[in-house]
């Protein structure tokens, strides 16, 4: 038999039974649709996710005191607390040439009033260079002023919530402040644009690092963000800071550089395991829709009992048999598939639409796999009443009327 | 064309063996034209299925145009089918949702034949069957002389040699059923073998050779002198 009329044949039985047809079909497109909407979810995800520390800066290095690898030798009973990062720590490392600029960042919780409105908010201490690693905007006054970072200037600059919380509509540049139990003139507020995973950079308050350390009574700080000079010197801005603060620390390599690609390479991974769990979970699904077509095939099959006799009688093999039950459950698991696709794109479009910062579209693998998996999927589970079909009887079969 | 000896088909039913066919020996001469006949249950069908290669002799042996067909697969028994023997049936067996045209296309496409070959020949026994306005009915929408013709059509669009029929009037009236039967005797006339299986005496009577049928058994066999 001609392939073309193979497909014939199965189209008009696809036709020939509606009810039973757009059944099959619809369950297939809910299942594929899914894949793609579910996929295009966690893709949409993962690129949020990336681009937002990406916009952090993308020559971004941060340092943490301690260290977060494990090595073997003595148990931590013998002393092996990491020393602080101090400020001259940072200072420090600007003797290298891959490093552009360094951040210090002291951070703590502390009230900040205005006659009688108080809010308990993050207070970050920091440099002027935090302006230009964070990519921070500045909306009016300006930022942290570029002089000794040991000196605690009594001046800050507030985030755009806290600003409004505080002042309201009125000017905030000029006037002072209580942080915690120190008086700081305002000098500028940040805008709102300013966003970032992890601190709500709106609702806080930027004051110098020596000011920060003294409030907080600490000379230690939370970590250090430092710009390279450009991507390729990102190794080289690692190695750097390792030597200098081992240098600096009585040869313990005792802080933890983490590079912005590391953690969007971290990211990356966690939302591409994300997403393949979804579009398993989703696959399920599929299955269930090809548990159906199995179903709905042994019905036309027992339906079917007496065209089977009379094809088998006008000299189909079993195996014609077989090719034309088989390539019916296909055809209409790929139909189902193609809407399935075309449902799934047009949910995603239209939420592109709603939420316009998750760009939700499924990658093409998600699609791919997910149209040959219903086609299998309908061909494995057509195999069965295909079977049954060829092995029927062909005078029982038109012996019934 | 037919050599039968010993054909012999049991079915278990139960505990109990039952012989459909008991030893038949039988000789069928190409162009013949044969009414089979006999009570129910006498082995009619049996011998006609048998003869149509849809069932296995249990024992004894099939020589169809001189080779021995009795062991063959049911792959080679399909092929023999395809192309050399046609089938009209009681209730006409046509598919309901393909049209007069599809049905008769239908062995046509399944043996692969070329589509314009095929559409040519289809056109050509829509004709000779005076279907040529019915081609694009679907069976629900034919009379039962209709569909019957429709179904003679696509048992002889093969052109095979032997026609094999089942109660072919069985479910028609008098007028259709008449109809039919001339198509039928035109196609033997032409040179195929005809094989009909009825009950209605008449209809038996005009047939060239009656073969009488009983307990699995052929009871007579004789030549029907016309009239």
């Amino acid at each position: 038999m001609r392939i073309v009329d193979v497909l014939g044949y199965a189209y008009g039985g696809v036709i020939g039974y509606r009810l039973r047809s757009l059944l099959m079909l619809f369950a297939m497109a809910v299942g594929v649709a899914s894949v793609v909407m579910l996929t295009g979810l966690g893709e949409g995800a993962r690129r949020y996710v990336t681009g937002e520390f990406a916009s952090l800066g993308t020559h971004l290095l941060i340092v943490l005191p301690g260290r977060n690898e494990t090595t073997g030798g003595a148990p931590p009973l013998l002393g092996e607390t990491p020393r602080d990062l101090t400020l001259d720590d940072a200072l420090a490392l600007g003797r290298s040439a891959a490093i552009r600029r360094i951040a210090p960042v002291t951070v703590g919780s502390a009230p900040v009033s205005f006659k009688q409105r108080d809010r308990e908010v993050i207070t970050i201490g920091t440099t002027a260079e935090f302006l230009h690693v964070r990519r921070l905007k500045i909306l009016s006054g300006r930022f942290l002023p570029q002089t000794d970072p040991r000196r605690a200037a009594p001046v800050c600059v507030l985030g755009g919530k806290l600003k409004r919380e505080l002042f309201g509509n009125r000017a905030a540049v000029g006037r002072w402040v209580r942080v915690g139990d120190r008086r700081f003139r305002v000098i500028g507020v940040l805008a709102s644009e300013g966003r970032a995973i992890g601190v709500d950079l709106e609702d806080m308050v930027v004051v110098p690092v020596a000011s920060a350390q003294a409030l907080f009574d600490t000379p230690s700080l939370f970590r250090i963000l430092v710009e390279a000079r450009s991507q390729s010197l990102i190794p080289r801005a690692k190695q750097h800071i390792l030597t200098i603060i081992r240098a600096r620390h009585e040869g313990e390599d005792d802080v933890t550089v983490i590079t912005q690609d590391a953690v969007i390479g971290t990211f990356n991974k966690i939302f591409t395991a994300l997403t393949m769990t979804v579009g398993g979970i989703a696959a399920i699904s599929l299955a269930v829709a090809g548990i159906l077509i199995m179903n709905v095939m042994l019905v036309a099959v027992s339906q079917r009992t007496a065209e089977i006799g009379v094809i088998k009688a006008l000299g189909a093999t079993r195996r014609t048999i077989l090719t034309l039950f088989m390539t019916e459950a296909g055809v209409m698991a790929a139909a189902g598939a193609a809407i399935g696709l075309a449902m799934g794109y047009a949910a995603s479009a239209v939420t592109a639409q709603i939420y316009p910062v998750l760009s939700i579209t499924a990658p093409i693998w998600a699609a791919v796999s997910a149209l040959l998996l219903a086609v299998v999927l309908g061909l494995v589970f057509g195999v069965l009443p295909a079977r049954r079909a060829a092995a029927l009887d062909p005078i029982a079969a038109l012996a019934r009327r | 064309m037919i050599t039968l000896s010993g054909a012999t088909r049991d079915f278990v039913v139960g505990e109990q063996t039952v012989h459909a066919l008991n030893n038949v020996d039988l000789e069928v001469e190409a162009g013949e034209y044969i009414a089979i006949v006999g009570p129910s249950g006498s082995g009619k069908s049996t011998l006609l299925n048998a003869i149509g290669l849809l069932d296995r002799l249990s024992k004894g042996t099939y020589r169809l145009e001189n080779h021995d067909v009795t062991g063959l697969s049911d792959d080679e028994l399909a092929r023999i089918r395809r192309e050399k023997i046609g089938f009209v049936f009681q209730f006409f067996h046509l598919i309901p949702r393909l049209k007069a045209s599809a049905n008769i296309e239908l062995p046509l496409t399944l043996a692969g034949v070329d589509p314009a070959e095929r559409a040519a020949r289809v056109t050509a026994v829509l004709e000779d069957y005076g279907l040529a306005d019915r081609g694009h009915h679907r069976p629900d929408q034919l009379s039962g002389g209709q569909r019957q013709r429709v179904a003679i059509a696509r048992a002889t669009v093969t052109r095979p040699k032997l026609l094999l029929a089942d109660e072919p009037t069985g479910n028609l009236d008098r007028t259709s059923g008449k109809d039919v039967v001339h198509i039928l005797e035109r196609l033997n006339d032409d040179g195929i073998t005809l094989l009909m299986v009825t009950h209605d005496p008449e209809l038996a009577n005009r047939a060239q050779r009656k073969i009488r049928m009983v307990d699995g058994a052929i009871e007579s066999d004789k030549a029907v002198v016309s009239l």
